[in-house]
């Protein structure tokens, strides 16, 4: 033992040093640096001069000196027809619109065209974290909520792609998302998981982020149907340090959409000051530039909130709170809002679920830009807020809350039938298109592997060699779609073929669209239309139904059910015996044992697993080990137990009873106390042992000869009993209160311990 | 399809108009289904989007309010008449530092406007050709 008179620190740091939130690092604020949520050193003063329909100058520059961003907002963001109006508004009055629910939407999204990035920052700065939760939650642009899924694994290994791509599916994730290892293996991981997205249901969109040219290419193969990679920055510098410009971007926008593909642009906090060109600017007002850039080129989305840069953004004062903002500029500039909550912002769970909590409960297009649905060391883009490990954690929240966070819980028996199914379709594929022959090993290994670590499947020299036979061999999605229909898959094959079909009509490119049972919805045919309560999204009973159907489920049946089976070793340990109304004792030694009405008659056992009958010999034992004698009764008029233990005491010779549920809370009471100022009571049952229970007894025998023993301690090591155990603690309970009678007197009861008890 | 500009109603075309949705070489919607794809009857050409269901959506678009999207479906429009490599070149000389002179943009607007009938893409290279000059973007960065 560590002497600790002499420290010179407070040992509770050292144990704060050793928790997951101090392996987060914290940045000081520090404007000149660019390390600023919202007041940046250089942040120009909103306004906006035009003359004759032209911009001539924006947030203090001059349009001779515009940069290049400057110049192609105002070329493409600013509707002059609507800036004079919407510029003379205060920042302040234009945040309080974005809070008012009696301000429609749409009145805001006019204003929004009219306003320059300065402006734009300036009023959701006004608003505090509630607020902007909430005025996100009315802005964003699809009533119905969605989410997005990363799969990918540290092996690029297609079957488990294809059998992750599945369950994700059938997890509800309206997209998934993959990326690569090693960047030749993109064509065999789109193939994979194109053939698994399609596996069970039809409508989930897919994208494999890679290098821009060979994403385009991959997409036009009909293997992936979006794309979310096209990246946007704040600053001229990072731009170009990021290899484009804001017409480039623009082109490969247009090049999207000529294509019938969907296409989102992606933009986050902190990604100009991790690229070192910030010109002491904040994040915030960094941002809005990158949305009005993505709003310009019409996009119909963006990627927004923190991204890749989150974890820095979070890093500085405030960064939450302007993570959250940013979202907020995205949808109020009418843009699909694919809303971050990716990349892993902290080490603390607590950090990471306070973060998502917003888009969670208020709704978002997409609300995770990527939930991990694969183990964090198979995420390929760096693990994410929520991951396979955590996903439970996310299906409880929606049940918390009743939100919808477009998830639905996976059954255990179905889920293992449904990664052999698409196992199987991928393997028929890559041995039909003699791409690759799939061994049983390798496909049972994968079916029941949680991750890559479990898996004997392709070397990543395997996955190299699909990828390129696909690519040079120039398969198309109607090969695959031929392939699966003679493999006897015609459901996938049908999936696929809807899929593709989305294409042509291009109404997937609307603004917010994503597939349900079969039908594109988007912000033009189920538009955000909430204008405060009972108006908006709201969950029709089965959805509330289904969020509710998590696993493991305790009710009042399953609880007797789990009795009944502890019943017949019970009937063998012990025998009860009614032997009528109880009497007052006159032993002064002896000590009353009151238990409940339901104690070894619909319940058999503690909270913490105990046989009754190994607790009544342990309360025997202790008492007789200190010269006491037991006497039985069964209070049946409550299940109280300082009634319990008070009833007792007040039939005892010695005037000390103890009082003891069927779950194991126990009480020593004495006849002339009041209720609830008992001797000693054990509350938490479900760490109850025997001994405690042994040492209970004798405590009672010596509080009966009148001395003052040391109360018997029962220490927790801190653990939720109150969340492991209350529901079955109130489920057993209200079985036993149910079997109270008023005024029924207690009744002596003999035991009998049988067997080697 | 209706005569008039199409609006939000309208949407989604595919179940509103599933007839009239046709890809590149005529085929239908209801023709693209997998009896046809089995036949061999179906190519990646069928699946391609048609300029007129882009100019479509960009009319839906702009009845929502949307005019920002609404044009990037027009230039789509016009992009669907240009071959993949065509794209990537031009997207791959928009990109910073990659030409030392404004001529090889407008060289490029000229074919745009003469050989793809291209006037919104001419105009959005145009512009970027005009503001990479005052920028200094044309140096090579490698």
């Amino acid at each position: 033992m560590i002497n600790s008179y002499d420290a010179n620190r407070w040992k509770r740091f050292d144990e704060w040093d050793e928790r997951p939130l101090r392996h987060d690092q914290f940045a000081a604020e520090d404007p000149e640096n660019g390390f600023s949520a919202f007041n940046g050193a250089a942040d120009p003063s909103p306004g906006l001069k035009v003359e004759n329909g032209e911009v001539t100058s924006m947030d203090g520059v001059a349009a001779r000196d515009f940069d290049m961003i400057d110049a192609f907002i105002a070329a493409h963001h600013l509707d002059v027809d609507v800036a004079e109006e919407a510029m003379a508004i205060p920042a302040e009055q234009l945040a309080r619109m974005l809070v008012d629910m009696n301000v429609p939407r749409a009145e805001l999204v006019r204003l929004a065209r009219g306003l320059t990035p300065a402006r734009l920052a300036e009023a959701v700065a006004q608003l505090n974290a509630i607020e902007i939760a909430f005025a996100y939650s009315k802005m964003r642009a699809r009533r119905t909520p969605g989410n997005q899924a990363h799969v990918t694994n540290a092996k690029d290994d297609p079957l488990q792609l294809a059998a992750d791509a599945a369950v994700a599916v059938a997890l509800g994730f309206d997209e998934i998302e993959t990326t690569m290892r090693v960047a030749r293996n993109s064509w065999s991981n789109a193939l994979a998981c194109c053939v698994g997205s399609v596996v069970g249901r039809a409508g989930t969109l897919f994208q494999c982020s890679s290098e821009e040219a060979e994403e385009l290419e991959i997409g036009m193969a009909g293997f992936t149907s979006y794309a979310e990679t096209v990246s946007v920055y704040g600053t001229e510098s990072a731009f170009i340090d990021g290899d484009d410009t804001p017409w480039s971007k623009a082109w490969l926008t247009a090049a999207y959409a000529s294509r019938g593909i969907k296409m989102r642009c992606t933009s986050g906090a902190a990604s100009e000051l991790l690229m070192g060109y910030h010109e002491a600017k904040s994040l915030l007002y960094l941002e809005a530039r990158c949305l009005c850039i993505q709003r310009g080129m019409g996009s119909q989305g963006t990627q927004n909130g923190g991204i890749d840069g989150a974890p820095l953004a979070s890093s500085i004062p405030g960064g939450v709170r302007e993570i959250w903002a940013e979202n907020l500029l995205a949808v109020w500039l009418d843009l699909e809002c694919a809303s971050g909550n990716d990349a892993r912002h902290s080490e603390s769970e607590m950090r990471v679920a306070a973060k998502v909590l917003p888009f969670l409960i208020g709704g978002s297009d997409l609300i995770c830009s990527g939930f991990g649905s694969i183990l964090k060391y198979d995420n390929s883009f760096n693990p994410s807020s929520f991951n396979g490990e955590e996903l439970e954690e996310f299906l409880v929240l929606q049940r918390d809350f009743e939100a919808d966070g477009g998830l639905t819980s996976i059954e255990d028996a179905s889920a293992l039938d449904l990664r052999r199914r698409a196992i199987d379709a991928l393997s028929h594929v890559l041995k039909d298109l003699n791409l690759a022959a799939p061994t049983e090993i390798m496909k049972r290994s994968v079916a029941a592997a949680s991750g890559s670590n479990d898996t004997k499947s392709f070397t990543p020299r395997d996955v190299a060699m699909i990828s390129d036979k696909i690519n040079r061999q120039r398969i198309t999605v109607l090969d695959v779609i031929r392939s699966l229909h003679r493999g006897g898959f015609v459901p996938e094959a049908q999936n696929l073929l809807f899929l593709v079909k989305l294409r042509v009509s291009g109404d997937y490119l609307q603004t917010s669209a994503i597939i349900r049972d079969g039908h594109v919805i988007s912000a033009i045919n189920d538009p955000n239309d909430y204008t405060g309560p009972g108006t908006g999204y709201r969950l029709t009973e089965t959805r509330r139904k289904e969020l509710a159907a998590i696993r493991n489920v305790l009710d009042r049946e399953e609880v007797l059910r789990r009795e009944a089976a502890s019943e017949p070793a019970e009937a063998r340990a012990i025998e009860y015996s009614t032997m009528g109304p109880a009497k007052r004792g006159t032993d002064p030694h002896e000590v009353v044992v009151g238990i409940s009405p339901g104690f070894g008659t619909k319940i058999f056992r503690t909270l913490a697993g105990l046989p009754l009958s190994k607790v009544l010999k342990a309360l025997r034992d202790g008492i007789e080990k200190e010269g006491g004698r037991m006497r039985l009764m069964r209070i049946r008029h409550t299940a109280d137990t300082s009634f319990l233990g008070l009833s007792a005491a007040r039939l005892s010779g010695s005037g000390i009873g103890i009082g003891i549920q069927s779950k194991g809370t126990a009480v020593i009471h004495q006849k002339n106390r009041l209720p609830h100022n008992n001797l000693e009571l054990f509350s938490n049952a479900p760490v109850t042992s025997l001994d405690h229970y042994h040492a209970l007894g004798e405590n009672a025998a010596r509080y009966a000869r009148g001395e003052l023993p040391a109360p018997v301690v029962v220490l927790t090591q801190g653990e939720a009993l109150g969340a492991r155990f209350h529901a079955r603690v109130a489920l057993t309970y209200a079985i036993e209160t149910r079997m109270t009678e008023n005024n029924a007197s207690p009744e002596m009861v003999e035991i009998n311990f049988l067997g080697d008890t | 399809m209706a005569d008039r500009p199409l609006t939000r109603n309208d949407f989604p075309l595919a179940e509103k108009f599933p007839n009239r949705v046709t890809g590149h070489r005529g085929k239908s919607l209801g023709d693209l289904t997998l009896e046809t794809v089995l036949a061999g009857d179906v190519e990646m050409e069928d699946l391609r989007i048609t300029p007129n269901a882009l100019l479509q959506q960009a009319e839906i678009a702009r009845s929502a309010g949307r005019a920002a999207l609404a044009q990037n479906f027009e230039r789509a429009a016009e992009m669907t008449r240009m071959p993949q490599e065509e794209i990537m070149k031009i997207y791959e000389l928009l990109r910073p530092g990659r030409t030392r002179s404004i001529e090889n943009l407008l060289d490029i607007t000229q074919r745009l406007r003469f050989d793809f009938e291209a006037p919104l893409l001419a105009q959005l290279v145009e512009e970027a050709a005009s503001t990479y000059e005052k920028r200094g973007l044309f140096t090579t960065r490698y």
